[in-house]
């Protein structure tokens, strides 16, 4: 029934997934792109590793506990969108839904602030982004997965708002127009699901290549 | 912080006006007075709610592809200007200041790069794009509409802030590619450098986002039975292109972004000090630079596939090599940036390896070459304006290929690096290639999406006086790139240079007058039209499917989705007596309503870069917080599409058809006749 393997949309028809397979292959380009965009701020901070200017480096600056924390919490943020996106699929009601979206909402909000918490402290080490070029190039990766995730937090206020006004199962609504606003819904929480996954991929990278190797070399 | 500060950030009237040479007054009041006069006709026509409902605000591909074009046009007036006033103070600055001060030179130089490549090149491809593609591949729009319509909103929020510096504070003197540690606050500490990243900075997101849009339209809308080998060349062209932008556009937003770091928080990426690493920069920049090229020619080469198979009434020879050429090029062009730095301290052995991968791609071109030839081959030539630019391309494209070959050696490349050499070498590729082919595809697709033919004798015009005055201008940069003569140089004590410049700027006039031809082609078509109305919207015998519908094409595109069997669909029908069918049914077509948030985004974009620019943080922050509200306020609203009931379609199809069943063919011999009224006599040829 569905031609796209990323698509789970539960009893949508045959124009549903029409409809959102464009949607979801563009998502996923769009992704590419912006791993690009990644990839260029890994290379950069790679090629800035060490230069620290004569100001304080990784050991003096990087805290492994909190950068832990932040990891675990935006691994199980990603577990409890994962159980968002099944009890949508199964569609085991709204309530469910809305209370692993929250889950997911609120791992992301302390992840950042342990990150923001960290930032802070590194400034107050003497390791703010005008220090040296490693440290921009710090600032420049990290934080722009920061803001990857606010956004992201961002998003999933707005869904759950969504889910409220538009309903997320088909059943929610009666007729066909509604029916329509519920598969957007589900579309949009499938492709915001995307987006969060992938930021915990970027973590991953982030936490070993900045966390674990400044730590350790 | 005073409340002034807080107001106007580093706005002050000294700051701002443009009083620093009486040119640049002068230039900045012709564009206080041309915003008015549009402002004043646009009044007095009451033309506004229009322009706003039934344009700015529409998310047709086919609009908005038109308003991509009209925007590179206005950039290409401005880019023209500029180049010429290069040009004759080069022509009077022997031994001599000449009439331009240095910093308003540097000014022109990178205003002309910039708006040349983000502003015009860009605008330009995109907009044909836009326009042709979904009609090729039998698409009834874009994937995704609203996206379409914010990506136009951010490239021209770009060129509006082009628009902006001319009028209010300094451009920047770094040159197109914005070169740290020059750039750098150290360096540069006014408003020129911020100007120069946010306008790139919105033109390249706007440019990714156009990426995403096309390569999943051609992925995902094709009409049944057109498989990607089925399509015609300029969507292949079209697909790397866009598949290029995805991944060479993010390079150039991250070095823009950094470079703001370095000058808006004091990071270390490119500076002098603190660690910072200039080749990074350089590296980063040209990631995107050199696909760039790319980007920018693959769609001019589309074109020219069109015109040289329709002009020369032959399917195209060697499809597939096409096919395969534009994918190898595609591919290529991000194994070569580094050509653009041979002199920048890496070991010979790279700059070998570099050198020898640039001369590669001269086989896929050269293979191109060779195709177009083959297809013109045996052909019934017609010398239509398409087909002459497309001729002057390949004789003019050959020699600047020729010269990047010479580059591409890096011995050579020491000799002549950061000479006119170079400048005559990108203008060699660019002017005959990229702009020739979108004026080809002006002329071609004209007819198409505005229901009448564009008159010939000024296109004729329009292509002498660009092809002299390319030759005049740039052939006499070779020599003077030979001779020594940097390129960006304000004045200079070397007699020898004197004819050369002097020819060079002779030429320089003939492109002027070629800009006023370009008006004079579009001003006389337009009083002219009903002299050449092609209401059955085939008026060159075209063979894909964008000539199987009427000029101007309905808003949907096509009544019934056509079902594609091979190549060159439309022409199969044609001979086999199938086209113009009248369908047995129709169906209810689903089109999207207009939509206010490109408009909108482009505002906020328009004010986060002015406010950024000049530290005028509420204005910045108030743009971001628009834009954010916009997207968000969008994903609300219920209705975003309307329906076409089948009744009107049918109503609509059958009005066109009838009217085509009282049009009497033409003949090839009648092309350019007021008898030709776009419907073709099919005998193939």
């Amino acid at each position: 029934m569905s031609r796209h393997p990323g698509l789970n949309l539960a009893h949508a028809d045959e124009k549903a997934h029409a409809e959102a397979e464009p949607l979801l292959f563009g998502f996923w380009v769009f992704l590419m792109s912006d791993l690009v965009l990644f990839a260029l701020l890994f290379a950069t901070y790679a090629t800035m590793m060490g230069v620290t200017a004569g100001g304080p480096g990784p050991k003096q600056l990087f805290e492994l506990g909190p950068a832990a924390i932040e990891t675990a919490a935006l691994l199980c943020s990603s577990l409890a969108y994962g159980m968002a996106t099944l009890v949508m699929k199964y569609e085991r009601g709204r309530v469910w839904l809305l209370f692993w979206l929250g889950a997911a909402l609120l791992l992301g909000l302390v992840f950042l602030c342990f990150e923001i918490d960290d930032f802070v402290g590194m400034f107050a080490k003497g390791g703010g982004i005008g220090r040296s070029g490693q440290l921009s190039a710090f600032f420049a990766l990290v934080g722009t997965h920061g803001l990857h995730v606010t956004f992201g937090c961002l998003w999933i206020v707005v869904m759950m708002i969504q889910v409220l006004v538009f309903g997320a199962e088909r059943r929610d609504n009666k007729t066909e127009r509604e029916r329509l606003l519920a598969d957007r819904v589900q579309t949009r929480i499938l492709r915001l699901g995307l987006f969060w996954h992938f930021l915990d991929i970027v973590w991953i990278g982030i936490f070993s290549v900045v966390y674990l190797q400044g730590l350790t070399a | 912080m005073t409340l002034n500060d807080w107001l106007f950030g580093r706005l002050t009237v000294q700051a701002a006006l443009p009083f620093y040479s009486a040119i640049a007054t002068a230039a900045a009041s012709i564009v206080v007075v041309g915003a008015l006069a549009v402002v004043v006709l646009l009044t007095k026509f009451r033309l506004w709610r229009p322009l706003w409902s039934e344009w700015l605000t529409s998310l047709d591909h086919k609009r908005i592809g038109i308003m991509y074009v009209v925007l590179a046009l206005v950039m290409l007036s401005r880019a023209v200007v500029e180049a010429v006033m290069m040009r004759a103070q080069q022509a009077v600055s022997y031994d001599s200041p000449g009439y331009l001060p240095a910093d308003h030179f540097a000014q022109l130089f990178t205003t002309h790069g910039t708006i040349m490549i983000f502003f015009m090149a860009m605008p330009f491809l995109t907009g044909i794009i836009n326009y042709a593609m979904p009609l090729q591949i039998g698409a009834r729009d874009v994937s995704f509409p609203l996206l379409n319509s914010v990506s136009l909103g951010l490239t021209a929020a770009g060129a509006a802030l082009m628009m902006i510096s001319l009028c209010i504070g300094r451009f920047s003197t770094g040159g197109w590619s914005g070169y740290p540690p020059f750039t750098e606050l150290a360096f540069s500490p006014d408003v020129g450098p911020d100007y120069w990243i946010w306008a790139v900075t919105l033109s390249s997101i706007g440019s990714t986002l156009t990426g995403i849009n096309f390569a999943v339209t051609i992925y995902k809308e094709r009409a049944p039975g057109m498989h990607l080998f089925r399509m015609p060349l300029f969507c292949w062209t079209a697909l790397c292109t866009s598949i290029l932008m995805i991944f060479a556009m993010p390079p150039l937003t991250v070095a823009t972004a950094l470079l703001a770091l370095d000058r808006y928080a004091g990071a270390h990426f490119f500076t002098n000090g603190g660690g910072g690493d200039v080749m990074n920069y350089i590296n980063l920049f040209w990631l995107f630079g050199h696909p760039e090229v790319y980007i920018l020619i693959l769609p001019a080469f589309g074109v020219y596939s069109e015109v040289f198979s329709t002009f020369s009434a032959k399917a195209l020879y060697g499809y597939r090599s096409l096919v395969y050429a534009t994918m190898a090029i595609a591919v290529l062009s991000f194994t070569v940036w580094l050509h653009h730095f041979f002199t920048m301290g890496q070991g010979a052995n790279v700059n070998a390896v570099f050198g020898i991968a640039t001369m590669l791609i001269g086989i896929p071109t050269g293979v191109k070459i060779y195709d177009w030839l083959l297809t013109m081959f045996r052909g019934r030539i017609r010398f239509a304006v398409p087909l002459l630019f497309a001729l002057g391309f390949i004789l003019m494209f050959a020699i600047g290929g020729m010269t990047g070959i010479i580059l591409a050696n890096p011995g050579i490349d020491y000799q002549v690096h950061n000479t006119v050499f170079l400048v005559a070498h990108f203008h060699n590729v660019l002017i005959p290639g990229l702009l020739f082919g979108m004026l080809a595809a002006v002329q071609y697709w004209f007819p198409k999406a505005f229901g009448f033919r564009l008159n010939e004798k000024w296109g004729r015009t329009v292509f002498v006086l660009w092809t002299a005055g390319f030759l005049f201008a740039f052939m006499p940069l070779y020599a003077l790139g030979l001779l020594g003569l940097p390129r960006r140089t304000v004045e200079y004590f070397q007699g020898a240079y004197r004819p050369w410049t002097l020819i060079a700027a002779f030429g320089a006039l003939l492109l002027l007058l070629g800009l006023f031809a370009v008006g004079a082609w579009l001003f006389v078509s337009v009083r002219q039209r009903d002299d050449n109305r092609v209401p059955a919207g085939d008026p060159w015998n075209g063979r894909t499917l964008e000539w199987s519908m009427s000029a101007p094409p309905p808003e949907y595109n096509f009544a019934v989705r056509p079902r594609v069997t091979g190549r060159d669909q439309f022409m199969r029908d044609k001979l086999g007596g199938m086209a113009y069918l009248r369908p047995d049914e129709y169906e209810d077509i689903e089109i999207p309503l207009g939509s206010a948030v490109g408009p909108l985004l482009g505002i906020a974009g328009i004010l986060c870069g002015f406010g950024l620019t000049w530290h005028i943080w509420w204005m910045a922050a108030g743009g971001l917080l628009l834009s954010i509200g916009t997207v968000i306020a969008r994903s609300f609203v219920r209705e975003t599409t309307r329906i076409v009931p089948a009744g009107e379609v049918r109503l609509q199809h059958e009005a066109w058809l009838g009217r085509l069943a009282m049009e009497r063919p033409a003949s090839r011999d009648q092309e350019i006749a007021p008898s030709n009224r776009g419907l073709a006599l099919a005998d193939g040829s």
